[in-house]
């Protein structure tokens, strides 16, 4: 297995006028490649500054990151970052969505912006490519930003939270078409989140963190039968996997 | 997605409703024009009030046609028109230009903070005599009354637009690798075109209100001019009838923003 994105001893201190906050205290895991992790933790434990600190958006107090080896924040362009909210420009079109990141990259290729297209047509949003984001429902809005993420053709995705703005019926279904998508683009993720089952059901890997300062507390490797998050969802042994992680965070 | 459909009997009764609701309420509005000014009228001519201090619309409209005619009005009304879009456009041009500036440096904005705040407390008018003093008794006073008026309301409205842009579509563009730059041309300027439009409009009240006043302190022409002469001499059918013109012309512009409005609607949904 290779070895994608590896943390040694990361700490964060985030400093304001009032107070100094130490979110991340001597983290270090590492996340081979063509895999999907889950990060979960209590909520406030320094999950969202984890994702900032790989995306390079913030640089840690000490300790290092790599991906691919390279540990310069600066040269790490082959990710693609996915928050809670899609965050689609209510005045650009869908197209015109997914076509963001590669105007900020100064990426004019013919066959980038085919791609795009190609990646719409994959998982039906084609006919909406001209429609206006207030015109799709949550789950396509929430698969838009899934597709404008890819575009770039990032290796690693991060994903804060993605579903938690979508109702409980759409989030199981998205789920399980955000879950595929990244498969069949074989793309290695990182999915942050306070759901168990969804970590569970979608996750070959899952680092449980402590409450603030954020540190590994356990790590599970669920192998649970079937191929997508609703087929795990249903295996008797999803049961006994909740139970194990919802034990590890409550003590 | 807009789909052809033929409408049910349910979405035709409310159409219709909707068609006669807003027809009733145009003639309302007419109605009540009407009303108010034949009420006016009537009362002037009957003696009921005196139209020597209230005037009354058919002399307003005999005073119009005279000043058309005799007076050179069109050259007044020009004078006060070109004062109140240069002035305009300056405050909205400059405004905006300082606003994305304020925007761009955290440092600078914290700054000039106190600054602006005084200066949008001052009462303009008290700096008419230094800008006489500066400026001349003409229309570049009239003019920079216009633009210091509208200038800070300018500033603070795009400013307050600019920073609340959502913090996520920033860290969503940074994470796509963006400068500043980039996240100033796909994000906060777009973003904040509805503040833009609203913008401009409190900016046209604003550059009227400059022009006028600018007028009353100084000029030798122009509406403004032409109200203050009117009550000196007390002419109140000059005054009303610059009143009126003076409306119209308000309300055009006003229009006109609100077209380029729906423009950039129509444009965004084609
Ligand atoms: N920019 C910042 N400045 C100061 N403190 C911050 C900042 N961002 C986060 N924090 C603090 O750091 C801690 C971790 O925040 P973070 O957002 O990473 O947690 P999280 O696990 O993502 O929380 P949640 O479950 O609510 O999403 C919190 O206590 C938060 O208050
Ligand atoms: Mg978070």
């Amino acid at each position: 297995m290779e070895k994608l994105l590896e943390l040694k001893d990361v700490s964060l201190t985030y400093q304001t006028p009032k107070d100094e906050i130490t979110a991340i205290k001597n983290l270090s895991f590492y996340c081979n490649k063509g895999d999907f992790m889950s990060i979960i933790g209590p909520s406030g434990c320094g999950k969202t500054t984890v994702l900032s600190l790989i995306a390079g958006l913030i640089s840690p107090t000490f300790g290092e990151i790599s991906i691919s080896g390279e540990k310069n924040p600066l040269k790490r362009e082959n990710l693609g970052y996915m928050l809670q909210k899609d965050e689609l420009f209510a005045w650009r079109n869908i197209e015109r969505n997914i076509f963001l990141p590669l105007e900020i990259k100064g990426i004019k290729s013919k066959s980038a912006k085919e791609n795009a297209i190609s990646l719409l047509k994959k998982y039906g949003l084609y006919d909406f490519r001209k429609n206006y984001p207030d015109e799709l429902s949550g789950g396509m809005r929430q698969r838009v930003a899934l597709i404008r993420t890819l575009v770039s053709n990032p290796e690693l995705l991060l994903l804060d939270e993605p579903f938690s703005a979508l109702d409980s019926q759409t989030r199981l279904s998205v789920c399980d078409d955000v879950y595929k998508i990244i498969k069949s683009e074989q793309k290695t993720a990182i999915l942050v989140t306070h759901d168990i089952s969804e970590a569970i059901s979608m996750s070959d890997i899952i680092i449980v963190l402590t409450a603030r300062p954020a540190k590994v507390k356990s790590i599970f490797i669920p192998n649970i039968e079937g191929d997508s998050p609703i087929r795990k969802r249903e295996s008797p042994d999803f049961s006994i996997w909740f139970e194990k992680i919802w034990r590890e965070l409550h003590v | 997605m807009k789909k052809l459909t033929a409408y049910s009997k349910e979405r035709i009764k409310y159409l219709n409703k909707r068609k006669r609701d807003k027809f009733s309420i145009i003639f309302l509005r007419i109605f009540l024009l009407i009303a108010l000014l034949g009420i006016w009228e009537l009362f002037a001519e009957n003696g009921i009030i005196d139209p020597f201090i209230t005037s009354s619309p058919s002399r307003i409209v005999k005073t119009l046609k005279n000043l058309f005619i005799n007076d050179n009005f069109t050259y007044h009304i020009g004078i006060t028109l070109y004062e109140t879009v240069v002035g305009f456009i300056f405050a909205v041009g400059v405004g905006y230009t300082v606003a994305l500036l304020l925007w761009w440096s955290d440092k600078i904005r914290k700054v000039l903070e106190p600054y602006i705040v005084v200066l949008n407390s001052l009462p303009k008018i008290a700096l008419g005599p230094i800008i006489i003093i500066w400026f001349g008794s003409g229309e570049k006073s009239i003019i920079f009354m216009a633009f210091i008026i509208g200038i800070i309301v300018a500033i603070m409205t795009m400013l307050n637009g600019f920073l609340a842009i959502d913090k996520n579509k920033i860290l969503l563009l940074r994470s796509f690798g963006a400068n500043k730059f980039q996240i100033l041309l796909k994000l906060v300027i777009p973003g904040s075109i509805p503040t833009l439009i609203s913008m401009l409009k409190i900016s046209v009240g604003m550059a009227w209100i400059g022009s006028i006043m600018g007028e009353y302190l100084v000029s030798r022409a122009g509406l403004g001019y032409l109200i203050v002469y009117g009550g000196q001499v007390f002419k109140l059918d000059l005054v009303m009838a610059s009143t009126v013109v003076l409306c119209v012309l308000a309300t055009l512009m006003y229009v006109l923003i609100a077209t380029l409005e729906k423009v950039i609607i129509k444009y965004k949904n084609e």
